[in-house]
């Protein structure tokens, strides 16, 4: 028997998604994106974002199906991210979802935005180990989870206490004078400069401290300081060590309480998702920790870490190859939704 | 022709089948007013199942959906839009929008609905029911505007008169849709009528951590 055609939606911050797959095959990512409206406000802003979505979903919606080759009456399921995210932006993709299934007469599937992201890599790397670890880390999250069963079961190890990492990535890059946002032009700097430079400070690596939480407010502070008590001086700034220090407190900081939790709980497989994982210090510094500690790292392409479409189809997929029952017809959207709620 | 008519520019959600015929006259199979408040996106769906049930009819008979545009609070407003073009475009068949306000009362009136900050929508419509200015948003005290006022009637203090209450219904859409009804593979895009920019001011500059 074919396996289910799923198509998947995702307004939960700036970029509109929509992906198709098939089983663990990824047919389709298209992806429409306004995070150039927002650059000169120094963040998302939600209403652009939402108008963003509105004007690009149908356009984005006939990408998706042409580049995968089928017709709208070919699909089987539909799902959308229900939550985490901005809600104005969540109830675009969502309205849409509903639409489409309903027009459609096929199942609806609202899904959790964090666990789409560990889903994501099963179109790369096949079927998950479970239980597996996953950290993921975005502009909006921060979050080291166990996986128990990917379709029902998500249990929060830890998160962050104050910025998700992606934020202090972009008011860094702020500091320093880069573009919003702050990810590449960080990772790019970094490549000249010195990870050792300046010994910035580890949040939550105390003995006292909780062993999976993490904090960036006040590594972002410390680098804020140390740049403007230079420029005080009248000393020029060397960016690309400021950069490779930093990133290298915050590679430092996941991939230490990530392969602890590894450890702790006796699982040998961890995930990185989110836009972070995107970092080239945080993979590398993954890859050299996880191997020395026996565990298999799965880390999706850069392009699959980033909010996407198909990452929400792949969870959808698990979902209905799991036998989870579909979404309510009054299926709303929560900006708060629980990482524990996989599908609601 | 079967029509299919949306709005979700007020807190009130409106969804009803209307059948039109060849002349242009309107008959509504069935509608359904749902005071959703800001549950738009949850009720929408299930709202349009209902009419569609009521009316004995599948969303397979629908030959064009028509859309209420705005004015209206964004979030619920895109809600009605996004849902108006996604079902036209999975059955094949063409979306119309139309100004929302053009959808509430008839005759020579000014319709008020609730903008939210303490202001309202309006537009004014002549003796044959035709738009002759607005949409706009503004300060009810400051608005000026001549009567017969309908709509929101919350606000009739502050407008200075009466507002006879009135809401969006699917006659209104049908009417207000008749011009695009009679080619409507003509229509373009459904973009909702914002009226307002978003909010957001470009920072001139950033603090510094640190003072000095």
């Amino acid at each position: 028997m074919t396996e289910p055609l799923v198509i998947g939606f995702e307004t939960s911050c700036d970029e509109t998604g929509v992906g198709v797959v098939r089983g663990h095959t990824l047919l389709a990512d298209a992806l429409a994106t306004s995070v150039a409206e927002h650059e000169r406000f120094g963040g998302v802003v939600p209403e652009i974002a939402s108008r963003a979505h509105l004007e690009a979903m149908v356009p984005t919606v006939h990408r998706a199906l042409a580049e995968a080759g089928v017709a709208p009456s070919d699909v089987d399921a539909v799902a959308v991210t229900a939550g985490p995210g901005l809600t104005g932006a969540l109830l675009v993709g969502l309205a849409a979802a509903k639409a489409y299934a309903l027009a459609l007469d096929k199942p609806l599937y609202g899904v959790n935005h964090l666990a789409a992201h560990v889903a994501v890599d099963e179109l790369q790397h096949g079927r998950l180990a479970e239980p597996s670890l996953a950290l993921l880390v975005s502009g909006g999250h921060s979050s080291l989870l166990l996986v128990p069963d990917l379709a029902r079961e998500v249990t929060p190890l830890g998160r962050t206490i104050d910025d998700a990492a992606g934020e202090a990535f972009d008011k860094v890059a702020r500091v320093l004078g880069m573009p919003f946002p702050g990810g590449p032009p960080i990772d790019r700097a970094a490549r000249e400069g010195d990870p050792a430079a300046i010994d910035f400070p580890r949040g939550l690596t105390g003995p006292r401290d909780a062993p999976y939480d993490v904090s960036f407010s006040g590594l972002k502070t410390a680098v804020a300081r140390w740049v403007e008590a230079r420029r005080r001086a009248g000393e020029p700034v060397p960016v690309a060590d400021v950069a490779a220090s930093f990133q290298e407190a915050v590679a430092d900081v996941l991939t230490a309480k990530a392969v602890r939790a590894c450890r702790d709980h006796g699982v040998d497989h961890l995930v990185l998702g989110g836009g972070v994982a995107a970092n080239s210090r945080l993979r590398a510094l993954a890859e050299e920790r996880c191997a020395a500690a026996g565990i298999v790292l799965r880390v999706p392409s850069p392009r699959l870490c980033t909010d996407n479409g198909a990452m929400v189809a792949a969870l959808g997929s698990r979902l209905v190859a799991a036998g989870v029952a579909p979404s309510a017809p009054d299926l709303g959207a929560d900006s708060s939704l629980p990482v524990e709620t996989v599908s609601r | 022709m079967l029509v299919l008519a949306l709005d979700t520019a007020t807190p009130t959600l409106v969804a009803g089948v209307a059948r039109r015929s060849a002349a242009g006259d309107a008959e509504v199979l069935a509608e359904r007013a749902v005071p959703s408040g800001n549950r738009h996106a949850e009720l929408l769906v299930p709202t349009v199942r209902e009419v569609l049930a009521a009316a004995g009819l599948a969303l397979a008979d629908v030959d064009v959906v028509v859309a209420g545009l705005g004015p209206g609070p964004f979030t619920g407003l895109r809600v009605g839009v996004v849902t108006a073009a996604a079902l036209a475009d999975a059955r094949g068949v063409p979306a119309v929008g139309v100004c929302s306000l053009d959808a509430v009362g008839s005759g020579a009136r000014t319709v008020v609905t609730d903008a939210r900050r303490r202001e309202v929508y309006w537009a004014a419509y002549d003796a044959e029911g035709a738009r002759v200015d607005g949409p706009g948003v503004v300060r009810p005290e400051e608005a000026g505007l001549t009567g017969p006022l309908v709509g929101d009637p919350r606000f009739a203090e502050r407008l200075g008169a009466p507002v006879e209450p009135a809401e969006v219904t699917t006659a209104g859409l049908l009417h207000a849709a008749a011009g695009p009804l009679a080619d409507p593979s003509s229509a373009g895009p459904l973009v909702p009528l914002y009226l307002r920019r978003p909010d957001a001011v470009p920072p001139t500059s950033f603090k510094p951590v640190t003072t000095a």
